[in-house]
């Protein structure tokens, strides 16, 4: 089934349909639709459009700066990119083993993460198609929408992700684009003003949690039919796994499984993950492809983030989420679910997960801490490998003896997702476009199908194209300012 | 009775070649957001399901500086459109991170990506008519168009966002004084 409706047999004999820019979306894409006079669909392409260069122009930089630059890839989801990158270079300064205080404060900002962006992705960003339907009014279908008709939840939406974000905030300096971790450790312990500041709210965030856990459930099984089978295709699943199979964002190892649920690798060093991860490059999209080399393009790719995370982990080591994973396991009945829309339930159970390891950090003095670096004997290379919101995320490094960086390969979290989210959308235009008027409602419903991957498109675009055409840049004053590239 | 509130203005946002860190800070601005609404509606924006700017908009706000010829495309429809345009953060204002990439000419790093990255099962350049055409250097926004207000960061403050627009709601020019005006 994999690659139908990829590549139509005569695009030129076709109509164009485009849904440009794909919108409460984090970042830029757009979706073309091809369709033949009798509205049949034959082609269905999400495209990455933009492209930045960051795998190049990191090289020649000092090592120590890569943790600051490379946040700079994504806005939502900096923590991540900080993060990865900072357990890369542990590798380079010799810290195998971080003093507890600099690993829970950076577990503490990680998980402050996953909060605030799954908060926002739900609330801001997808609840009004799950609240108000996926062919409401336009106008409707946004987060003012949502505060307008369901102010309570808009209004907690708000202030869980407040939350995260004070919690990066307090571990990094900045909301946005902080600068808490360094390679070894961190540069600074929390304050026992700013822990009881978080402590005083953090009952609420999880009680908060929980509703949304139930909010989302209540909305899943109000229509299972829709929401078992909207844009559904089965896929393998890979994740990291932590201790004893414990649900892990921050460390791990790789376990794969196929659509049955049977594994494919487990316990693999992410170190190796060259080994069984391999990319391909289609001429449409910036964004590569990427695949299980064992079973090749064909039957390779693969799901990541929450669905993927949750159903590949054997525990989550906090009673309220756990407890909320089991019902969803029990709910699928055995075998792992593919629907992507089970995403949202999924995604609302981590940040439940979330919440409650910030819960339990807080408690733990070793935030307080002031030891803070470590380092041993240099290396030359590193691998740094978290899960970040939308799944998992590698960073690897070379560095020269004059402490610059020589080569950055990053295969980001939506990267992992490109084949999956491809597949969703060409599902869905089968079963509802196929044949009928395309309407606004319509299209909107190859959206709803891209977001519930909460895709990071501006992540997903830190890669270069070229294009084989010119075009004449004029400012403002009717000067020419350059040519583009020819290719 | 004839009493009409006074019209909420409308407001315009995108992210060009930025990573979202100013949309974030924008919503830094926590729950007075929903006080903010009360003035304002949103137009085009990543928040919204409106996918061009319409022609009365009152304020733009850009993300981002430009990397290809669809930034400039939506750049000049803000301009068009928006009667205030507001570039926000680093990339807007002087091309920020991104530009990092202007000293490097494009084939040396479409070679590094696309041919000579780890891990790749084919070689190939995307060049598919669907992706827009890249610029040779990535440029801010004001060697394009007329830019009315700077707020500079990476990322502003959701503080600093939130002076600029109360500023503006309120007729007053817009300032911003120490502790909000930074450029990290």
């Amino acid at each position: 089934m994999s690659y139908q409706l990829e590549t139509a047999a005569h695009p030129e004999t076709l109509r164009r349909v485009a849904i440009d820019p794909v919108s409460r979306v984090e970042g830029h894409g757009k979706v073309t639709l091809l369709l033949d006079e009798q509205n049949k669909v034959h082609q269905v392409r999400l495209h990455i459009v933009e492209f930045r260069g960051f795998e190049k122009f990191i090289q020649g930089r000092p090592y120590w700066e890569v943790p600051v630059m490379v946040q700079r890839l994504c806005g939502i989801c900096p923590v991540s990119h900080h993060l990865a990158a900072a357990k890369a270079l542990d590798q380079v300064v010799g810290a195998r083993q971080l003093t507890p205080t600099a690993e829970k404060l950076r577990r503490l900002m990680h998980y402050g993460q996953m909060l605030q962006s799954h908060a926002l992705h739900f609330f801001h960003l997808c609840s009004p198609d799950l609240l108000f339907g996926f062919d409401s009014e336009v106008t409707r279908r946004n987060i003012v929408g949502v505060a307008q008709e369901h102010p309570e939840i808009a209004k907690r939406g708000v202030l869980l992700r407040k939350f995260g974000q004070e919690v990066i905030r307090v571990t990094s300096g900045k909301r946005v684009h902080g600068t808490g971790a360094v390679p070894g450790g961190v540069n600074k312990a929390l304050t026992v003003a700013e822990r009881d500041e978080l402590l005083r709210d953090i009952y609420q965030i999880v009680a908060w949690s929980r509703d949304a856990v139930h909010l989302i459930q209540k909305v899943h099984m109000q229509d299972p039919g829709l929401y078992n089978s909207f844009g559904i295709f089965r896929s393998n699943f890979m994740s990291l796994v932590g201790h004893n199979g414990d649900l892990d964002f921050y460390h791990g190892t790789l376990r794969a499984r196929d659509d049955n649920g049977k594994a494919i690798f487990d316990g693999v060093d992410y170190c190796q993950y060259d080994r069984y991860i391999e990319e391909e490059v289609k001429p449409w999209s910036y964004m590569k492809f990427p695949y299980f080399r064992a079973l090749g393009k064909e039957h390779g790719w693969y799901k990541v983030g929450p669905l993927a995370r949750v159903q590949n982990c054997d525990q989550i080591p906090t009673p309220f989420a756990e407890r909320e994973r089991k019902e969803f396991v029990d709910y699928a009945g055995g075998s792992p679910l593919h629907a992507p829309l089970a995403y949202h339930w999924t995604r609302m159970i981590e940040m439940l997960h979330a919440a409650e390891t910030i819960k339990d950090l807080l408690h733990d003095d070793d935030l307080l801490g002031d030891h803070l670096l470590v380092e041993g004997p240099r290396a030359f290379e590193g691998v740094g490998v978290i899960e970040a919101p939308r799944g998992t995320l590698f960073h690897h490094y070379r560095v020269d003896e004059n402490d610059l960086v020589t080569m950055a390969n990053l295969i980001v979290s939506t990267t992992n997702n490109n084949q999956a989210m491809n597949e969703a959308i060409r599902h869905v235009a089968r079963r509802y476009l196929h044949g009928r008027e395309i309407t606004e409602g319509l299209l909107n419903h190859i959206e709803v199908a891209i977001r519930a991957f909460d895709p990071c498109l501006s992540c997903a675009t830190h890669a270069l194209g070229k294009m084989p055409l010119e075009v004449e840049l004029i400012d403002a004053d009717g000067e020419r300012v350059h040519a583009l590239a020819r290719g | 009775m004839n009493t009409t509130a006074p019209r909420k203005l409308k407001v315009a946002t995108t992210s060009l070649a930025g990573c979202f860190g100013c949309h974030m800070s924008f919503l830094d601005i926590d729950e007075r957001l929903f006080a903010l609404l009360e003035h304002i509606e949103f137009d085009r924006s990543p928040l919204t399901d409106i996918k061009s700017v319409s022609p009365d908009c009152d304020i733009g706000i850009v993300e981002g500086g430009l990397c290809n010829a669809e930034n400039v495309h939506v750049l000049r429809e803000f301009r068009k459109q928006c009667k205030v345009l507001i570039a926000i953060g680093a990339c807007a204002i002087n091309g920020g991170l991104p530009a990092q990439r202007n000293h490097l000419p494009l084939p040396v790093i479409l070679e590094e990506v696309y041919h000579t990255s780890p891990g790749l099962a084919n070689g190939l350049i995307p060049n598919d008519p669907e992706l827009p055409l890249p610029l040779n250097q990535v440029h801010p926004i004001h060697e394009v168009v007329k830019v009315d207000y700077f707020i500079p960061g990476c990322p502003p403050s959701g503080d600093a966002i939130w002076k600029v627009l109360s500023d503006l709601l309120a007729g007053r020019e817009p300032e911003l004084g120490h502790g909000l005006l930074h450029y990290d």
